[in-house]
Order: structure tokens, then C-alpha cells, then sequence
């Protein structure tokens, strides 16, 4: 009898997983505060993973659409010699060395690679009709412009073409520039005073909304020339060309380096960027703030495994005479560290999986808020956050367990 | 003569209590036949508790060998002696210590559990135990819904549903009124009726008068014996 019975133990010694769970959950369930709030610190985790990341990850979206509808096939051509070779902001401030003139850019019309072109002086003015007065960007540009940037007219036509160093004086404006000079009155053909010059509306532009880049809705757009000799200055701030396509634009970026160089006296003094490079490198940049931001939300998560371990602990030590009578009844070591493990593993799970409703809540709330947002987590986050989450939850679940293992059944069960 | 179930021999047990030591068994020499029913009495601290333990694999002697139906049981791993005690012991404690969160029928069914015996089975077993023990209309009570009694007989039905050699049973009518007390002793002495080796811890003189065989501790030593005296006489 005695050998049967030591057969039996050898084939059933394991809890089966099944009662494993169950017991795991009774327990757990045993005392609703202690796992509530347990369950609610790993959420809490895990829902900033997935909100910050959707976020992060929002705005590299945002950024990178933004860009790519800003033109197609996009070579920008800036006064300035950037040194690293790529776009950085300091572009935007460098000194001129030699003027980036008009004639530079007509100049740039002979490349072969070359579609098209706009030159682009910027500068703000005051603006001014029937008493009403604002102050506004004041761009000057040529015809090309609405194709290069791929922009809509809501009214009226566009600038005339024309020889780029005289130019009518025209204007077309900004959809808010509209409303808020001409409110209920029709704005085609009135004459308005930008400066000190007059300038008729022929053209109002479609509504973009919020863009990156150059909003036009408050935008007053005039020839190039007299928007030169509005601000006294000679230089372009941005040449927008348009290669012939998307595989001519590294030789457009060549020739209009080339066609440049040789009209500055073998210097080349301007920097010539492709929209590609301008957006690798928001992309890099967002994709970068992205990680950090899952790297803040990640601590979250290491302190919920850290309240997951001194929870357990306490769980210990408040069950120690359940451990010691699971023992007198023959439960392994193993036994009981299986049961706090599985406890723990359970926690983290069920805080991971309600911190991901909760976070994908958060980020559709967000895209509800803001609807040009896409505010999505990416899938990398959302895995890694789950991941951590279980992760931390078990390893920190590990030292109570063993510590509930190690208990001594005499005096674990001589504690009420 | 029957099969001897426990044999101790030369067991001392030391507790270091700061830098003094506590003697709480001292050459503790026993023989406890299969199917005896053996009440351990004495005065608290007499080691009767720490005799209880040992039996029951929960503590090591420092010293001495402990023999279990003919295997030395005290060098056996850890493990093993989890599965000696899921096998072969029955425990029955004075303050019943039943899991609180479960039913009576999941705390008669926990030696199972832990065993990994298949549910079929346990549901079988458990339903058996609990009309044996009058237990049936209380399967889904959880032991704060049962009286001292009902505690104390599903501690019973847990100990017993493992079918072990022995069950080691301390002050259980402790907590217990003196009716209820001794429902719950009758039940004990039936099992034993049943071949079930029953070793009672009380320091109840009437409790122990009822076994067959007492056994008397004062200060870790076994200072009587019944069996024994009445073999010499």
C-alpha cells in the first residue's frame, strides 16, 4: 500500500494549472482594495506607454503629412552655406553671404532637371482696407507657386505671369485675411493698401486650415519684385523648385547647386535641401521623442512592478498561516511559490490589459479632441508596454514568492 | 503484533532562543503501532507540540531518527516530505485554519488540489466526505458561515480525504464547546475504529483519558508512558 501510494504522488505531485489559476484568482479576488489598486498602478503604467507613445508617434505623423503636402518632388534652395549638410534650423538664421537674387532663380529655369520653379521673398506688412487695418505676412512669389506647393484657389485667379522684376500690382490673399478686412463684402477687385503701395485682389486662396510650413489663410501673396522693393531687399528667403520627377530630384539638386556656384563666383554660398532630407529628419527627431517618452512612461511601469512586489509581500505576511497550513497539507515549495507567481503574473496581466483600454481610450479621446492629430500608438509600443508590464509584474513578483516558499510550516502556522 | 507505524529513536530537538538553548525533546524514544489510538499530554511547553510537528514532518530533530511505516523519513528531501505528508498525514488543528475565501467543499477538496488529482475525481470524493460528515447542505458555505463544529468536521473531512495512515490532531476540541467537542472526538474515534492511527495533543486529562494509550510529556521528556507500564506490569 505504501509503494502504491508513493507510485500515485510520483504521477500526481503538480497542482494542475487550471487550480493553479483558480487559486491564484480566489486569492487575489480575496481581497478586492489590495488588487484593485494593485491592478490600477500597472494600468495607470501601461496607459501612459500607450498615450505618451500615441502622442510622440501623432506628431512624427502629423509632421511627415504636413511635409509631404507641402509640394511634390520638393528641391528648396535657402541663402547660406549650412556646414553639416542637412537641413538644420540654424538655415533659417544664417547670415546671407551674397544675395540669393531673382535673377538666380530665372537662372535656375535652364536646368535641365527642372520643372518648374517659385521664388519666395517673406516679410510682414501692415495691411489695410476701408479703415480696417492688420498686420500681415506679405509673400512674393511668381505664377508657379500655387502648382510647386500644390495650393488651391477659392476665388479669382492666381498672380499673372509676366516678368518676374516688375510684376502688376496684385494681390491674392488669405482666406482669414478675407474675412476678417472684408467680412460680408465681395473682396475681388477691391483695392487694398499693403505698405505704402496699392494692390488690387485678383485671387482669394482656398482655406488650408492648420499646416506646418506656411499657412496661407493669412497670407497676402504679391509679385516677387514689388514685395522686394516693399522691404528693401534684393534677396530671396527660399527658392521652391520642382524637379521632373521623384528620380530627377537628386540631379536638380545637383544642377541648381552647379547653376548657383557659377553665378556667385565659383562660391557656393546657398543650401540646397530635398524635402526627402527635411523629412528624415523630423522623422528621425519625433521618432527619437517618441522613445524618450515611452522611456518616461516605462518608469511608471518599473514603480507599479515595485508596488507589485511589496504588495506581495505584504500579501506574505498577511497569509502566512494559509502558506503554513498549504504546506502541512502537502503543498511543495514550488507549490506555493507557483500559487504567489501566478498571483502576480495575474495582477500585472489584468492591469496591462485594462491600462491598454484605458490608453487606446485616451489616444481615441485625443483624435476625437483633434481630429488633423493622428494621435495612434504604434504597435512596437504597445507590445513593449504589455511586455514590461508582465514582465516587471513577474520578476518583482518573484522574491515574495520565494519568500512564501521558504516559510517555516511550525511557525507559519503557530501565526493567527 | 501489528506493523510499527512510527518509530523514533534518540530524537533531540534544540531551539536556540537568543544564546540559551532550549531543550524542548530529549531522547525521545517511541514506537507507535498502526491503528493506535495514543493521546500526548502535558503542561505547555512540555515539547507535546514540538512532538506533534516532528511527527507530522513539519520540524527535524537535531538529533535522532524518525522511521515512518519502516522508512527513515527524516533524511528525505524537502519535497518529499511534502509528498509524505500529502499522502500519509492528517492534520486537525485546534483553530480549525481553513482557507477563509473558500467553500467547505473547496477546503475538503485543498489536499486534492494541491495533489493535482483530477477535478472528476476530487468532486466524487468530496461529495462523499462532505454526506459522510453531515456536511452535505453546507458544500457552498465559506467557514465564517459554519459553526465551531462544522469548522472543526470539515478540518476533519480535509484530513481524512487523502485516505492518510494517521492523522495528528492538536487540542481539536479546544475551540469547541464541550457537546461539539465531543461530536468532533467521536468522529476522530470512529476513523480510528477504521484503522486510522489517531494521535491526540491536549492537555485535557479527560480528552486524554479517553484514548487507549497517553503518553505523558513534562519538559521534552516522555515521563509516562501507558503502554509501556502496562507491558511491565
Amino acid at each position: 500500500m505504501f509503494l502504491v501510494s508513493w507510485w500515485f504522488a510520483f504521477l500526481f505531485r503538480i497542482m494542475r494549472a487550471p487550480d493553479l489559476i483558480r487559486f491564484a484568482r480566489d486569492a487575489a479576488t480575496g481581497n478586492p482594495l489590495r488588487t484593485s489598486l494593485l491592478v490600477l498602478a500597472m494600468a495607470i503604467g501601461v496607459a501612459a506607454v500607450v498615450v505618451l507613445t500615441a502622442l510622440g508617434d501623432g506628431a512624427r505623423r502629423y509632421v511627415v503629412g504636413e511635409f509631404s503636402s507641402l509640394g511634390t518632388n520638393l528641391v528648396i534652395v535657402l541663402p547660406g552655406r549650412s556646414q553639416t549638410g542637412g537641413f538644420n534650423p540654424g538655415n533659417a538664421i544664417t547670415s546671407t553671404p551674397r544675395d540669393l537674387t531673382i535673377d538666380d532663380a530665372q537662372a535656375l529655369l535652364r536646368a535641365s532637371a527642372v520643372h518648374r520653379l517659385a521664388p519666395l521673398a517673406i516679410g510682414t506688412s501692415e495691411i489695410s482696407y476701408g479703415g480696417r487695418l492688420r498686420e500681415v505676412m506679405v509673400a512674393g512669389t511668381t505664377a508657379d507657386y500655387t502648382k510647386v506647393r500644390n495650393l488651391k484657389l477659392a476665388q479669382g485667379r492666381f498672380l499673372g505671369e509676366g516678368d518676374w522684376r516688375r510684376g502688376a500690382a496684385e494681390a491674392v490673399i488669405g482666406a482669414r485675411v478675407r474675412d476678417e478686412l472684408f467680412g460680408a463684402e465681395a473682396a475681388l477687385g477691391q483695392l487694398i493698401r499693403v505698405g505704402d503701395r496699392r494692390f488690387r485682389v485678383v485671387g482669394i486662396m482656398a482655406s488650408t486650415g492648420q499646416g506646418l510650413g506656411m499657412n496661407t489663410d493669412e497670407l497676402v501673396i504679391v509679385p516677387v519684385a514689388l514685395a522686394q522693393a516693399m522691404f528693401n531687399s534684393n534677396t530671396l528667403f527660399r527658392i521652391l523648385v520642382e524637379a521632373n520627377g521623384r528620380e530627377a530630384i537628386e540631379a536638380a539638386k545637383a544642377q541648381v547647386t552647379e547653376i548657383v556656384k557659377q553665378r556667385h563666383e565659383g562660391e557656393e554660398d546657398v543650401t540646397v535641401i530635398t524635402q526627402d532630407a527635411v523629412l528624415a529628419t523630423f522623422d528621425k527627431l519625433l521618432g527619437a521623442l517618441t522613445l524618450a517618452v515611452a522611456g518616461i512612461a516605462a518608469i511608471s511601469l518599473a514603480v507599479a512592478g515595485i508596488l507589485v512586489m511589496n504588495v506581495m509581500l505584504v500579501s506574505v505576511t498577511q497569509r502566512t498561516s494559509e502558506i503554513g497550513l498549504l504546506k502541512a497539507l502537502g503543498a511543495t515549495g514550488a507549490t506555493i511559490r507557483n500559487a504567489f507567481l501566478t498571483e502576480a503574473a495575474m495582477l500585472s496581466l489584468a492591469g496591462a490589459v485594462l491600462g491598454y483600454l484605458l490608453g487606446q481610450a485616451g489616444a481615441a479621446l485625443i483624435r476625437q479632441l483633434y481630429p488633423v492629430f493622428p494621435a495612434y500608438p504604434p504597435d512596437w509600443a504597445v507590445v513593449a508596454g504589455l511586455g514590461t508590464a508582465l514582465l516587471t509584474g513577474i520578476l518583482f513578483g518573484v522574491l515574495p514568492a520565494r519568500q512564501a516558499a521558504r516559510l517555516d510550516p511550525v511557525q507559519a502556522l503557530a501565526k493567527r | 503484533m501489528s506493523a510499527a507505524l512510527i518509530g523514533l529513536s534518540g530524537i533531540e530537538r534544540i531551539f536556540q532562543l537568543g544564546d540559551s538553548e532550549v531543550h524542548a525533546l530529549r531522547h525521545l524514544e517511541l514506537r507507535i503501532d498502526a491503528g493506535e489510538y495514543v493521546a500526548v499530554m502535558g503542561p505547555s511547553g512540555s515539547g507535546k507540540s514540538t512532538l506533534l510537528n516532528l511527527l507530522g514532518l513539519l520540524d527535524h530533530p537535531n538529533t535522532g531518527t524518525y522511521r515512518l511505516e519502516g522508512r527513515d523519513v527524516t533524511t528525505l528531501s524537502l519535497d518529499e516530505q511534502a509528498r509524505v505528508r500529502s499522502e500519509r498525514i492528517g492534520f486537525v488543528f485546534q483553530s480549525f485554519h481553513l482557507v477563509p475565501r473558500l467553500t467547505a467543499a473547496e477546503n475538503i477538496a485543498l489536499p486534492m488540489t494541491l495533489a493535482g488529482i483530477d477535478p472528476a475525481q476530487r468532486a466524487v470524493r468530496v461529495t462523499q466526505a462532505l454526506k459522510d460528515y453531515g456536511l452535505s447542505d453546507r458544500a457552498s458555505h465559506r467557514p465564517n458561515e459554519l459553526s465551531g463544529g462544522q469548522r472543526q468536521r470539515v478540518a476533519i473531512a480535509r484530513a481524512t480525504i487523502m485516505q492518510p495512515a494517521m492523522i495528528l490532531a492538536d487540542e481539536p476540541t479546544g475551540n469547541l464547546d464541550r457537546a461539539t467537542g465531543e461530536d468532533v472526538m467521536r468522529l476522530l474515534e470512529e476513523l480510528n475504529r477504521h484503522g486510522v492511527t489517531l494521535i491526540v495533543v491536549t492537555h485535557d486529562a479527560v480528552l486524554g483519558a479517553r484514548a487507549r494509550r497517553q503518553l505523558l510529556m513534562e519538559d521534552g521528556e516522555l515521563r509516562h508512558d501507558s503502554a509501556r507500564q502496562a507491558s511491565n506490569a
